[in-house]
């Protein structure tokens, strides 16, 4: 029993008393408030083994951190002074520190510091990384494991990261009003990404990478709960994470290796998480002011129906049509192009994608296979080559090998 | 690219289907643009509005002495003037007999390797 709840509770309650004690010692002092947590919990588990649980294990896990939280502040009065002339008002002097580990307080803390990790003059890698590490609670192992680094580059990383936050002097606070919405687009972004570094990355902690897609979801969830910073773009980033996540039991074959979207088991999508995506979408919607987020997660709304229509397509043609305005990416040009043969034929298309340079770039070269596929054969065999030669991971390799073999496969058969 | 068109002279406007439809023309149009990542920005102007003479006076219509009126604009980059043009060949502007004026952008950056065309809507 014990061993089972004491991870879990790792997983949940590490995170939240953290962040409080983040926001109490500042963004300078970020090891003491994880010592102190992490000693908390060390102690659980000796004393949980020798005396059996206690009746209810969150409150004492946080009772105890007050309390070692108290006793630290104790022994070191310079921190006592500071925080009380900074937090408390000075004028009270002997007023004890109240450490408040409500639920409230806890979710606000949370707020805060993804405001103060995801600040503009930090990098979004760095803010990607810290936010797995301080906001996500993931070990500098797990975090390395998914960056396909070592520790010590992610050590580094992260050091470097909050010499960056000491040296722009950011504190762990709300925006104010008038800032709050510029703000909110570089955490946006940030879980944006930390959401792609779950879905599209190709290692293979298949578990580890579904955790980073829920993370993003529920700190993108926090936003929404918060009245300040539930804004139609947060709601549009949050449907658009559903409708991708409800994809996640579907994508991937039992050797863990990716199946293409058309070729996905429809009844494996999670329903659940589709309608939820619906229902962010249309609160989305009810803003005239259309992010690319908005754009984004209305087209994968029309690819939750694995349905081949015209007009389907044609909608998300036009979706794409708009999203490029907005903000252009070779993926979406290249998406766009698919959605485009998908309406205007593979001839149309092809003479688009002629058009869009992207000769270095494996997925350019697959697409136009793609296009030439029953048109020109041995042309499509030679663009599927080229990719082969571009792609550089493995996973990509395999489904160009694919290609050709299918393309092959059909060349002699007609 | 500055679009021009003939004023219109009298008033069968198309029906909402076929305004739709046009609609996407130009947005498949200027999604190619932007597909290949040149789109810079683009407006439609209403036809209604104002010109100011040199005397002060203040006369209804941008088109008062004139037979064309420009609908719109959108600003690409483009190498040179003949690949702006290039580009403007397949605006649907062109198609519906209207014109497709392409303006080379004047940069105070004088270093820009790559110029920016104006093309009207």
């Amino acid at each position: 029993m014990q061993q089972e709840l004491l991870p879990q509770l790792f997983k949940t309650e590490y995170r939240k008393i953290v962040s409080v004690l983040y926001k109490l010692f500042g963004l300078d002092y970020i090891e003491i408030a994880e010592d102190i947590v992490s000693d908390v919990f060390l102690l659980a588990s000796e004393t949980w083994g020798l005396k059996g649980l206690p009746e209810n294990p969150t409150a004492w896990l946080y009772t105890v951190s007050k309390n070692r939280t108290k006793d630290y502040l104790k022994r070191h009065t310079f921190f006592q002074q500071k925080i009380q002339s900074e937090i408390i008002n000075s004028s009270v002097p002997d007023l004890e520190i109240e450490i408040n580990l409500s639920e409230k307080n806890i979710t606000d803390s949370q707020l805060q510091m993804m405001f103060a990790i995801c600040h503009p003059s930090i990098s979004a890698e760095a803010q990607v990384c810290m936010s797995l590490r301080f906001l996500c609670g993931f070990s500098i192992d797990e975090i390395a494991n998914a960056f396909q680094t070592n520790k010590e580059t992610v050590n580094k990383r992260l050091f470097r990261a909050k010499e960056k936050l000491r040296y722009a002097k950011i504190k762990i606070e709300f925006p104010s009003k008038t800032e709050i919405a510029r703000r909110l687009e570089t955490v946006a972004a940030t879980l944006y990404l930390l959401f792609n570094e779950g879905y599209f990355a190709t290692n293979k902690d298949v578990k580890l990478q579904k955790e980073f897609c829920l993370e993003a979801m529920r700190l993108n969830y926090l936003l929404i709960k918060n009245e300040e910073t539930n804004l139609p773009f947060i709601n549009a980033l949050f449907s658009l994470m559903c409708f991708h996540s409800s994809r996640f039991d579907a994508r991937l074959n039992e050797n863990g290796e990716s199946i293409l979207y058309q070729h996905q088991d429809e009844t494996l999508w999670n329903k659940e998480l589709i309608e939820r995506g619906e229902y962010y979408l249309d609160q989305a919607f009810k803003s005239n002011d259309i992010s690319r987020y908005h754009l984004q997660a209305a087209i994968a709304f029309h690819h939750t129906k694995q349905t081949d229509n015209p007009e389907k397509w044609n909608m998300v043609l036009q979706l794409y049509n708009q999203l490029l305005q907005l903000e252009y990416s070779p993926i979406v040009a290249l998406n766009r192009t698919y959605a485009l043969a998908k309406v205007q034929g593979k001839a149309a298309a092809i003479a688009e994608a002629e058009k869009l340079n992207l000769s270095n770039n494996h997925l350019y070269y697959s697409l136009l296979g793609d296009l030439y596929t029953n048109i020109d054969d041995a042309k499509a065999i030679h663009c599927f080559q080229t990719a082969w030669a571009l792609a550089r991971s493995t996973a990509d390799k395999a489904i160009i090998t694919n290609k050709i073999i299918d393309c092959g496969r059909e060349k002699n058969n007609s | 690219m500055i679009f021009r068109n003939e004023k219109p002279v009298d008033g069968s406007m198309p029906s909402a289907e076929q305004m739709q439809a046009i609609m996407q023309e130009w947005q498949n149009w200027i999604g190619g643009i932007a597909a290949q990542g040149k789109f810079v920005s683009t407006n439609r102007l209403y036809s209604e509005g104002k010109s100011i003479f040199a005397d002060g006076s203040v006369v209804d219509g941008p088109y008062a002495e004139v037979k064309e009126m420009v609908g719109g604009y959108l600003i690409a980059t483009a190498d040179n003037l003949d690949a702006a043009v290039e580009m403007a060949k397949s605006c649907p502007n062109i198609k519906y007999g209207g014109k497709v004026e392409v303006r080379s952008v004047m940069s105070i950056d004088s270093d820009a390797s790559s110029k920016t065309f104006l093309i009207e809507k």
